[in-house]
């Protein structure tokens, strides 16, 4: 756009200081988007290529895989003697560093009984000459059990070698590979099952935060502002108090001798006291609970613009109250309504602590499963393929959020 | 609300108490979780629920020794250090990095604004487990995975999007041509931050900086991945605690915590009045 009134030289000038300021901008914002880069990306990236990279194999037997390369598995025979006699010596060698039981792990998973087999061959091969390995130690391997001379074992151990894989996606999905190659569906489905609960129990606690969040957001709103101010209070301190402390609170509360089953049984309501601790009904009471402020807070502040001349309006127009409620008022709390059942509903999506201590076997969600494979199974990569997938589902309702509400109106408190 | 219109009939009067009443009984569902721990902290036996003394307002029945018992158990002590050292720490590189960034992106010639802020943020969006598990990875290669280091960056990473936020909406109706001034009058940039912009923001630095306090004081999965035995928080001796042995111990850290968790909101509080005053523009 030409300036008649600017000479060249001011629009020059002008040029100057608007990319001087940018450059400032930039400057302010570099040292955040460098630390976030370092300290929060890279550790997802590096989760991410967990997930399919997967060295172990390659780095435990590398000489048998080279060997291996040039054995054609279609054929139908055995690998060559060379082979044969390098996982010999390799073989020996693991076992004297007690690696063999990471290695027969591993080839396990694609060939289920190669792990005993491993581990009895390793202890076979291990006092035997070294010279002699290297130069009959396949025999030796052969001898020592007849399922060596499985083909699928060492088309097992191959594929177990190869360095990038999408077998833990496939896990992770209750998929697995047939012998022929193509892709199935596992027999028992443990993954996309925990998934689906997980998507349940949020859409519970959305729902149940938005039925209880609702009535109190509109009576704050439309109560007096020295009254609302005292009572936001009330919702503010448990929004600010531990988690550890609230989850602890729901322990004291449902345990068998809690203060739940007591009132009820005093109150004759029920004779036994109930089970209501580790259970999934446990998740999501406490969980809804926790959560509450996430949906009162966006719900309170869109309420508090509603002009009530609307449903006053209504009202003298001789329209029923609760219709009244239902077309008028209700619609323009929309906004509210979604943002914080969308706040709500990832919050809970990949909730860890309050399944782990009050959700039993029944009440644990997905994330509970990657820490017990970080933990307990370690199976990191596996773990890395089921956090890459909840990563996936966050990032789209992530996007969502940022479409209908847009992340720069978040509102803290 | 309190009387109602006169024009109002039966129903509608009635309809608003219902809703009303059941306001309050959200509000108790919200506040009972939490204050029923605090008496039953006090509990002289080693359970979780009142026993018949309690309830019938015994003196004998309530004691104090549970507190006494985090006073002389060495784990909880070091968990409490822990837990203030790791915050402030995470709270002072957080609230740096957070309110020079939002000055920037607030100033309207960021380039990629949106795209940038939507990737500040995500650490608040993306769930701690994948966090942990990327963090888990990534530290060990560096080496500071089991460190003070290791667990106080990763909670200054937390704590950022929070200041962002709240910097963010401080200076939502910050005027640039004052920086502009400052700096046309030729005040060094450094001057004019402390001196025109620092007073303008304060109250949204220092409740950014109060979030991202208690998002690392109250943060356990993170810890439970990176941190060893030296470095466990206040939560994390919590989170053992509940899995293991469940102790009254637990109750009277849990009542403590209340403690501070209302005397931060009162500070938060105190800090968004002064915020509204300021932005109206009549403050000393």
């Amino acid at each position: 756009m030409s300036n008649p009134e600017l000479t060249q030289d001011e629009i020059r000038q002008a040029d100057r200081n608007i990319r001087r300021r940018k450059w400032l901008a930039i400057m302010f914002v570099a040292p955040l988007l460098l630390f976030i880069f370092v300290t929060f990306v890279a550790p997802i990236g590096t989760m991410l290529y967990r997930s399919f990279y997967h060295p172990t194999v390659a780095e435990l037997i590398p000489d048998t895989l080279t060997q291996l390369d040039e054995w054609s598995e279609e054929s139908g025979d055995l690998p060559p003697p060379a082979a044969l006699n390098a996982f010999a010596v390799e073989l020996q060698a693991l076992a004297a560093e007690r690696l063999s039981g990471k290695l027969a792990e591993e080839v396990n998973r694609g060939y289920p009984g190669a792990s005993s087999l491993i581990k009895s061959t390793a202890r076979a091969v291990r006092r035997v000459d070294l010279a002699e390995l290297q130069s009959s130690g396949g025999q030796l391997v052969l001898d020592a059990n007849k399922k060596w001379s499985d083909v699928n074992v060492w088309r097992a151990m191959k594929k177990s070698g190869s360095v990038f894989k999408d077998d833990f996606y496939l896990t992770a999905l209750d998929l697995e590979r047939s012998p022929q190659g193509e892709i199935i569906q596992r027999d028992t489905q443990i993954y996309l099952d925990l998934y689906w609960k997980s998507l349940k129990i949020a859409f519970y606690i959305t729902v149940l935060t938005a039925i209880i969040g609702f009535p109190l957001a509109w009576y704050l709103a439309n109560a007096p502002s020295r009254i609302a101010n005292t009572l936001m209070i009330f919702v503010l301190l448990p929004f600010w108090t531990s988690l550890l402390v609230r989850t602890t609170a729901w322990i004291a509360l449902l345990q068998t001798n809690g203060v739940v089953n007591s009132i009820l049984m005093s109150l004759h309501i029920t004779d036994e006291p109930l089970e209501m601790l580790y259970t999934q009904f446990a998740t999501v009471i406490a969980m809804t609970h926790i959560l509450m402020p996430f949906m009162i807070l966006p719900l309170y502040s869109v309420m508090k613009g509603i002009d009530p001349s609307y449903f006053r309006a209504a009202l003298s127009l001789g329209a029923k109250p609760i219709p009244a409620f239902i077309r008028i008022y209700m619609p323009m709390t929309i906004p509210g309504l979604s943002a914080g059942a969308l706040l709500v509903f990832i919050i809970s999506i990949g909730y860890y602590i309050t399944p782990a201590l009050v959700g039993g076997t029944d009440g644990q969600m997905i994330s509970n499963i990657i820490a017990f494979h970080m933990q307990s199974s370690n199976n990191w990569e596996l773990a890395a393929a089921l956090g890459s997938l909840l990563l996936l589902l966050i990032t789209l309702l992530y996007w969502l959020y940022d479409r209908l509400v847009g992340i720069s109106n978040l509102k803290l408190g | 609300m309190g009387k109602f219109p006169r024009y109002f009939t039966i129903w509608q009067k009635l309809g608003l108490s219902g809703v009303k009443l059941t306001a309050y009984l959200v509000l108790l569902f919200l506040m009972a979780p939490i204050l029923v721990i605090i008496p039953l902290s006090f509990n002289a036996e080693p359970y979780f629920t009142f026993t018949e003394g309690m309830l019938a307002l015994d003196p004998s029945a309530y004691s104090m020794k549970w507190y006494e018992e985090i006073l002389a158990d060495q784990k909880w002590i070091l968990a409490i250090k822990n837990s203030f050292y790791i915050g402030l720490m995470a709270t002072l590189i957080a609230t740096v990095l957070g309110t020079t960034a939002a000055i920037g992106l607030t100033s309207g010639q960021m380039p990629f604004q949106r795209m940038i802020m939507a990737l500040l943020l995500s650490p608040m969006i993306v769930p701690l487990i994948i966090t942990a598990a990327g963090m888990f990875f990534f530290y060990t290669q560096l080496d500071i995975a089991g460190s003070y280091m290791g667990v106080i960056l990763a909670h200054a990473a937390l704590g950022t999007p929070f200041v962002v936020i709240t910097v963010n909406a401080a200076l939502a109706g910050f005027d640039y041509s004052l920086v502009r001034a400052s700096l046309g009058m030729g005040a060094k940039p450094v001057y004019t931050f402390f001196k025109v912009i620092m007073p303008l923001i304060r109250p949204g630095v220092i409740s950014g900086a109060l979030f991202a306090f208690v998002t690392s004081f109250d943060e356990v999965i993170v810890v439970l991945f990176l941190a060893g035995p030296e470095q466990r928080t206040i939560p994390r001796q919590m989170f053992s605690g509940l899995r293991e042995e469940i102790n009254p111990t637990i109750l009277a850290v849990a009542t403590l915590l209340v403690i501070i968790s209302g005397l931060l909101l009162l500070t938060m509080e105190y800090l968004r009045a002064r915020g509204e005053k300021m932005r109206a523009g009549d403050v000393d």
